[in-house]
């Protein structure tokens, strides 16, 4: 007991110790283009933690994440391009002249100051996902009909976005490479490196504080609305407010990511609002696994590489390709990967192949006892060998057998109720 | 005399017409224990979903300790003091029985101190002391998803008790337990009476007539008779409703 806790925090420390070494060494190794990607795909990890938090936990099916994705990311394209317009005609960014704009409109005037910025990022998505889902969870709509509202707002905000040309540059979206940060082109390489590393880092302190979130009693809250949230409220917990409160902690992860990745992607843009995008930030965490950290980013990291691997060898077919994922996710392994693997997924698998093992095993030892009997009935068989060959499958079986016994995971019996269904209105 | 704890004045239920309860009137003095009885339909379970919240009565007044409980949230009446276990137990299945427990005993039930607060000593002691009530000490971590449905009652029982109403609104708590966790229960129960005022629904007379406490008999919504266990089942009314036809019964 006391050495294998001892062998898992070796494992812990060598894990860490190997995750912080990829981080520094990646832009060593990985070319600038894949650089670019990887540290693209950590800053989606980063809105799929937010999804798992309120889906894979609380279980709020939002399709609308990308809402605050995009308020992120707007939010730091216009402190860039603000902050590069001095020289500019106007003292404004260069596409107001195409619409004939002279003055810069009322909103974009904080975006100045980069302190705002960096607190508008998550705190903007943040109420605006707060005040949104509170008004939603007060009046108690729920399940499907929470997800059809949010995919209804993800429409209005995408449609408005589009049609705003004269107050943030419409459909083109603002753009950021040629912008420039610390005296860097925020398109150049070591700018590039540079929001790696920090999203890198961002992703393991929002990992950290939803671990937090989730371990104690206030993650056993989420729990327990996901599973019964009227039976919460008689136990004298108001379940609004925590679905407002991870609501709004989602958006705001949703404008972190949104911020990181528009400074590594080139552009904020009503793309960012396009219903696929919010379907797939939702497969992310359905197929690494709802309700475990490490499932949401890895779904997010892997799947998005491999759409761009598979996009590169074989356009058009990475939508097949991902559909396939999902319906195999849902049938197959529900909880996800991550989750398949936390429950008795492996497990099983080990115990039927113990199963299977053990009655191989078993035959062999049969089969084995048989020849030396034979042998003993027609000595001439020996000289075949028959005898030595019957004891190594025997000696075979055994360590099959012994292999084959795995430790059967507990299922627990369990006693079905006895038809009282509560009516519920 | 004391005043009533709670009150039910001339409740009216109507689901689309049809009156799960008519005029119903019932009071309940602190620390008293009291058994509901009635047949299937009877609108007992009802009865319990207008004092908790969850159902607006059409007609009629609910006081609790002076004060109306019409219109507040089901989490405000639980707050002022009012539990209840659900007809089918209902626990949370993914938490493990000890997490089942912390979130009945803790307090306050809101999102910073759960956040920012661990359970008191005093709380993790109460949490232990309710699991050896009900026999699930080893059960600790436990998904209560795989409990036995009697096990799952027990638990709910614990949770109520863990909560610390004043008025704990008990529905069908024996159903599916042996002969000998009923009694246990009975037991429970009646020890909690005196210091929390209990309601018990049930539909096992075994069980009732052990609680030794005064009866209530609802048919069709209505409050039919009240008295001892033995004045009920001698009461002419009450056998008619329960061994007569059910064709009204069913509405
Ligand atoms: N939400 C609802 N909508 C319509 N009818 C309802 C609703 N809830 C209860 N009823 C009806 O009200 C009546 C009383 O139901 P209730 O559940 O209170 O009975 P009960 O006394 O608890 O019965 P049991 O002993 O079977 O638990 C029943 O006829 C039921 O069908
Ligand atoms: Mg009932």
């Amino acid at each position: 007991m006391f050495q294998s806790l001892q062998q898992r925090r070796w494992l812990l420390v060598c894990l860490w110790v190997l995750i912080v070494a990829a981080i520094v060494a990646a832009p060593a190794i990985l070319p600038v283009f894949r650089l670019n990607l990887l540290g693209r795909f950590l800053s989606l990890a980063i809105v799929a933690l937010g999804i798992d938090l309120i889906w894979g936990f609380t279980g709020l099916l939002s399709l609308g994440q990308g809402i605050f994705f995009a308020l992120g990311g707007y939010a730091a394209a216009m402190y860039l391009q603000l902050s590069n317009a001095g020289d500019l005609p106007n003292g404004i960014p260069e596409f107001f002249g195409l619409y004939g704009v002279k003055e810069l409109p009322f909103f974009w005037h904080p975006f100045a100051s980069p302190w705002f910025t960096l607190v508008a990022i998550w705190l903007i998505p943040g109420v605006l996902a707060g005040v949104l889902g509170g008004l939603v969870f007060r009046n108690r709509i729920k399940g499907v009909y929470f997800s059809i509202l949010t995919q209804a707002a993800l429409l209005v905000f995408y449609n408005f976005f589009n049609g705003q040309q004269k107050l943030i540059n419409g459909t083109n979206g603002l753009q950021t490479p040629a912008t420039k940060l610390f005296g860097q082109y925020v398109g150049s390489d070591l700018m590039q490196r540079w929001f790696f590393w920090v999203t890198a880092v961002v992703v393991i302190l929002i990992w950290a504080l939803l671990r937090w979130v989730v371990r104690g009693r206030f993650g056993d809250v989420l729990i327990a609305i996901r599973d019964d949230e009227p039976r919460l409220r008689f136990a004298g917990y108001n379940p609004t407010l925590f679905k407002t409160l991870v609501f709004g902690l989602a958006g705001a992860l949703a404008g972190i990511g949104g911020a990181l990745y528009t400074v590594q992607s080139g552009s904020a843009s009503p793309q960012f609002m396009e219903v696929p995008m919010s379907i797939d930030m939702v497969i992310w965490v359905a197929v690494g696994g709802r309700g475990t950290l490490v499932g949401a980013i890895l779904g997010a990291v892997v799947i998005n590489f491999a759409k761009s691997l598979v996009s590169e060898a074989l356009p058009e077919s990475w939508l097949f390709i991902q559909g396939g994922l999902f319906i195999l996710v849902v049938t197959a392994l529900p909880e996800g990967v991550i989750g398949w693997f936390r429950g008795e997924g492996p497990g099983n698998w080990l115990n039927r192949l113990g199963y299977c093992l053990n009655i191989l095993g078993n035959w062999l030892i049969r089969w084995g006892n048989a020849l030396i009997r034979q042998s003993t009935a027609f000595p001439w068989l020996n000289s075949l060998g028959i005898n030595t060959l019957g004891n190594w499958l025997i000696g075979w079986g055994h360590a099959l057998n012994s292999v084959g016994i795995v430790r059967r995971i507990g299922t627990y019996p369990r006693l079905e109720l006895e038809g009282q269904v509560e009516v519920q209105p | 005399m004391r005043s009533a704890l709670l009150e039910l004045r001339q409740i009216t239920v109507s689901f689309d017409g049809f009156l799960a309860l008519r005029d119903l009137n019932l009071s309940l003095q602190p620390g008293e224990l009291r058994a509901v009885i009635g047949p299937n339909g009877a609108g007992k379970t009802t009865f319990l979903d207008v004092i908790t919240g969850k159902t607006a009565p059409t007609d009629g007044d609910v006081v609790f300790k002076g004060r109306s409980l019409l219109g507040r949230p089901e989490h405000r009446i639980a707050r002022l003091g009012i539990g209840r276990k659900f007809q089918s137990p209902r626990v949370f299945e993914k938490l493990s029985v000890q997490e089942n427990l912390a979130l009945a005993v803790s307090r306050p039930k809101q999102p910073w101190s759960l956040l920012f607060q661990r359970l008191t000593a005093g709380q993790r002691d109460q949490v232990h002391h309710l699991m050896s009530i009900v026999n699930l000490q080893n059960r600790a971590d436990w998904a209560a998803g795989s409990l036995s449905h009697g096990q799952k009652q027990w638990l709910e029982i614990a949770m109520l008790v863990g909560q610390d109403p004043d008025l704990l609104l008990v529905d069908e708590p024996v159903a599916g337990l042996t002969d000998e966790e009923t009694d246990l229960t009975a037991d429970l129960l009646k020890s909690l009476a005196g210091d929390h005022t209990v309601l018990v629904i049930e539909h096992d007379m075994e069980f009732i007539r052990r609680l030794e406490s005064p009866v209530t008999v609802l048919h069709q919504g209505h409050v039919l008779c009240e008295g001892t266990m033995d004045q009920v089942q001698a009461d002419p009314r009450v056998i008619e409703v329960y061994l007569g036809t059910s064709e009204e019964e069913n509405g």
